[in-house]
């Protein structure tokens, strides 16, 4: 252990320098990994957009608007065109009430009003349980999403009366992961309408 | 103490996690896979080892009453440097970890090996010492992680080998302690 003496002076001189070299060194690591991540984020919405709607040749990023659904909160919207022609719009939603908090998904609604396809962009919960929403973990998505269309299929859990089977031991996880889609699609429809 | 015996002592001998005990908050939290567990285990080594190399460098320069708060904004500032550059360049890796990347800060391994050794070895030795105790902490968390993949969810390291799912206690916290355990059990069998 270090034998030196403490003294008010050389205690603050030693905080001082210490977190002046800390600051330092992470505003330069800061400075060069704020470009990937921000490319990196961008890469997975853009691979979830393309994941959920079909063949499209504008770039949807380009042309996203923002819904507002009320209580202040809104989706994103981003339509895919092929030619010019409307093929379907992803739609970034979320939900507040996954066991662990947030989750947000990309829903894709072709212009008729059936979902295409659905990805989750981002979650916390449980790994081995109620991370089967990710399509690389488990078909739950593709079983239950894919093509339906809410109007002559309820996407809510057997449990709310629905007709989608829950993931074994994880129905908070399949509850907050089909209201995330029912928000985007009651938004896309409402726009609809009032567009 | 020979720098050979202080390289092999993180493994069994003084394994952080079944021996000493140390960081068992994230050996728990984040071992539902092997990978998980490996992931983490190497951005702990990583942290151990610049933190020694620092702690061991200015350790002559700092006053004893401020040595704590000293380490922490050290290691806090390394585990940053870790989070910002997993999620620029390891996205997918980031995704699975990166809620548990700032609890290395309050990992009390790293503080630990920093408060315990670090500070009162020269460079080598701390290097040495938080290479070790860092490949012993990567070497439990892969077993943990391995045994728990293996029995909760049939797999080992992503390769599903049966259909359906495995005993999900493994998966749930119950089984992390369940399975810790048993390996503690195995770690005290095989040092003796």
């Amino acid at each position: 252990m270090a034998k030196k003496e403490s003294t008010l002076g050389n205690m603050l001189f030693a905080l001082f320098v210490i977190t002046f070299c800390a600051s330092l060194a992470l505003s330069m690591v800061y400075s060069l990994t704020k470009a990937p991540i921000a490319a990196a984020m961008m890469a997975r919405t853009n691979n979830a957009i393309m994941e959920v709607i079909p063949d499209f040749d504008n770039v949807p990023s380009e042309e996203a608007y923002q819904v507002s659904i009320g209580g202040g909160d809104t989706l994103i919207f981003y339509p895919g065109r092929k030619d010019g022609e409307l093929v379907g719009t992803a739609i970034e939603s979320f939900t507040r009430n996954g066991f662990s908090g947030l989750i947000k998904v990309m829903v894709g609604v072709m212009p008729d009003g059936t979902i295409h396809d659905v990805m989750t962009i981002s979650h916390a919960e449980t790994p081995g349980l109620g991370d089967k929403i990710e399509k690389r973990k488990s078909d739950w998505t593709t079983d239950w999403f894919s093509g339906r269309d809410p109007r002559d299929f309820n996407l809510a859990i057997r449990q709310d009366g629905g007709e989608v089977d829950a993931i074994t031991a994880s129905t908070i996880t399949s509850r907050a992961f089909s209201e995330a889609v029912m928000r985007a699609w009651d938004a896309y429809m409402n726009y609809k309408e009032s567009n | 103490m020979n720098q050979l015996n202080n390289f092999t002592k993180g493994f069994i001998r003084e394994n952080p996690v079944f021996i000493l005990f140390l960081g068992l908050c994230p050996a728990l939290g984040v071992t539902t896979t092997a990978i998980n567990g490996i992931g983490m285990g190497f951005a702990t080594t990583f942290v151990l080892i610049m933190s020694n190399i620092v702690i061991s460098l200015i350790k002559n320069f700092i006053p004893a009453n401020v040595r704590i708060p000293s380490f922490i904004v050290v290691i806090a500032s390394f585990v940053t440097i870790v989070e910002l550059t997993m999620a620029a360049f390891m996205p997918s890796l980031f995704d699975s970890l990166g809620l548990f990347i700032p609890l290395i800060v309050v990992n009390c391994l790293v503080l630990g090996r920093a408060e315990a050794f670090a500070s009162k070895n020269n460079l080598i030795t701390a290097v040495i010492d938080g290479l070790s105790m860092g490949l012993g902490f990567t070497l439990a968390l892969g077993l943990l992680g391995g045994v728990r993949e293996l029995f909760g969810d049939g797999s080992i390291l992503g390769w599903k080998f049966i259909q359906g799912d495995g005993m999900l206690i493994f998966i749930l916290s119950p089984g992390a302690f369940l399975a810790l355990g048993y390996l503690i059990m195995l770690s005290n069998k095989v040092k003796k």
